[in-house]
């Protein structure tokens, strides 16, 4: 039996049908075409598959599509704004935080849901709250380093 | 994989009526962060998951001084270290909450979900039992209510038949100078599953040395989370101190019965389990006290949770 669901994914409305045991990243992916958001490990370990439901972080692989019934959704497409990159992407690039680029939509979507909670947060504290993310190629240094000054750079845009 | 059925009921009663129908072919869903894994490993095979997220009763989260504390057992823990009032008077259970999983798995994990999936390891369920949690349980033949160290029965057990849910804890208000840690041991400083964990609950007398309750819960020692009576009873009445603490601590470290495997060793777990009784009854001391929270993090080795989320609480002293 298949499930219609209503929802909004990066400001639009979505409509699509699935069976409810389709996780939400399946979904994205596979029925909506929206396939920014990565399967790593399919069980909440790497964060690859991270967008934002309702306001807080999750993992699509451990969501059910059918609970996005009537909620807002974001995912990596819908993280850049209109004027092009958003900061987080921009000083990802800057700071070559990425290799093999996997785990980078996740690793931006789960900075972006950080800066939105506190703009300006403390090393120690980007790192506690990447610690749902792994990344086999970086090393982590250059990623943590990026979202930092991505908080910089946003902080002095808001002080404009 | 086979089929599954998705349901959503928007209230208690509508919930237990599907279970009274489907008895145990349905299957509770609070976060999923374990059921859905088990789904898809083929561990679980349900026909029907009931989603309890929008039933009101199992969303409340709410402290009066009367009544205490009351955790919809579908709260996520990210809501409850995000409240202001419960991080002041039950530490240890922000301490456990805190360190379940990174955000994304706090955001959607519940206690509810903690406790009745019945893992040995659950980091949530020590400090609920040393602070007394409660309970309420709901099913086709009415309501009952059940002390949380009488749920699990062994490992992926619990005492709860097929057609009953959890609906909510219920913590009695902590009284004047008591205090609780939780601390476990993981190799890594986030996201891994316990090693062993113990939690500790001191209640003091107006002298603020002599200790008139005490209550211990190990993790990952035994079958099921474990409250060791014995050792909380050795407390009451002495005075507070590292030689008493050592004595609880023996006693823990007896009544441990660990398994050895890929995680630890059943020697190392007893160590362990003497090792971090005495940090958090140290810990529990403190806050009884109304002392600093806890001592520094330690990288790779015991975790002193709570990190303070950014974004979310930070390390309170009680
Ligand atoms: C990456 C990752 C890291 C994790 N880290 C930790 C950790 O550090 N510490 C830890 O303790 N756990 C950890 N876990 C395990 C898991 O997140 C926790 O056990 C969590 O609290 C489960 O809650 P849930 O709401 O997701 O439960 P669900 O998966 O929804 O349910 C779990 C079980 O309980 C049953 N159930 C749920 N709610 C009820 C109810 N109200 N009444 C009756 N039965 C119910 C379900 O049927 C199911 O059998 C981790 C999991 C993942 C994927
Ligand atoms: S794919 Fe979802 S956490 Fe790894
Ligand atoms: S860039 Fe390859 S996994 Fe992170």
């Amino acid at each position: 039996m298949k499930l219609h669901v209503k929802t909004t994914i990066n400001g639009e409305e979505f409509e699509f049908l699935c069976e409810p045991r389709e996780s939400l990243l399946e979904v994205l992916r596979d029925r909506l075409g929206l396939t920014g958001s990565k399967e790593g490990c399919n069980n909440g370990n790497c964060g690859a598959c991270n967008v934002i439901l309702d306001g807080r972080l999750v993992n699509s692989c451990l969501v059910f599509a059918a609970e996005a019934a009537g909620r807002a959704i974001t995912t990596i497409e819908g993280i850049q704004g209109p004027e092009g990159l958003h900061p987080l992407q921009e000083k990802f690039l800057e700071h070559a935080a990425l290799q093999c680029g996997i785990c980078t939509p996740g690793f931006i979507v789960a900075a972006k849901a950080l800066l939105d909670r506190n703009p300006d947060p403390s090393e120690a504290e980007v790192r506690l709250w990447l610690a749902g993310n792994l990344c086999r190629c970086t090393g982590y240094d250059k990623i943590v380093r990026a979202v930092l000054e991505a908080a910089k750079s946003t902080a002095v845009v808001m002080e404009k | 994989m086979k089929a599954v059925m998705y349901a959503c009921p928007q209230s208690l009663d509508e919930a237990v009526g599907l279970f009274a129908q489907r008895g145990p072919r349905a299957r509770p869903f609070a976060g999923g962060t374990d059921l859905i894994v088990q789904i898809r490993e083929g561990k679980k095979e349900p026909d029907l998951v009931v989603d309890l997220k929008r039933i009101p009763e199992l969303n409340e989260l709410s402290f009066q001084p009367q009544r205490g504390l009351v955790i919809g057992a579908a709260v996520p823990c990210s809501q409850i270290y995000e409240h202001g009032k419960i991080a002041g008077l039950y530490p240890g259970l922000i301490d456990a909450v805190s360190l379940i999983g990174g955000i994304q798995i706090q955001n959607r994990a519940t206690l509810g979900g903690n406790l009745c999936n019945a893992s040995p390891a659950a980091d949530g369920v020590p400090p609920l039992i040393v602070h007394r949690a409660a309970c309420r349980i709901r099913g086709p033949r009415g309501e009952r209510t059940l002390p949380v160290e009488k749920v699990c029965a062994g490992p992926g057990q619990t005492a709860l038949e097929d057609d009953e849910i959890l609906v909510s804890f219920h913590l009695p208000a902590p009284p004047e100078r008591s205090g609780a840690r939780y601390l476990r041991f993981i190799p890594r400083n986030e996201m891994d599953i316990a090693v062993a964990g113990a939690a500790s609950y001191l209640e003091l007398e107006k002298d603020r040395q002599t200790i008139r309750g005490a209550r211990i819960a190990l993790a990952a020692v035994a079958p099921t989370p474990l409250l060791v009576e014995e050792a909380g009873g050795c407390l009451a009445g002495e005075r507070a101190g590292e030689e008493l603490f050592a004595r609880a601590a023996a006693i823990c470290r007896e009544a441990a019965r660990p398994i050895s495997d890929m995680r630890g060793a059943a020697w190392q777990r007893r160590h362990l389990v003497e090792v971090l009784v005495k940090r958090t009854l140290q810990g529990a001391l403190q806050r009884a006290r109304g002392g600093g929270a806890s001592p520094q993090g330690r990288p790779g080795g015991v975790n002193d949770g709570p990190q303070g989320r950014p974004g979310g609480v930070k390390e309170q002293d009680s």
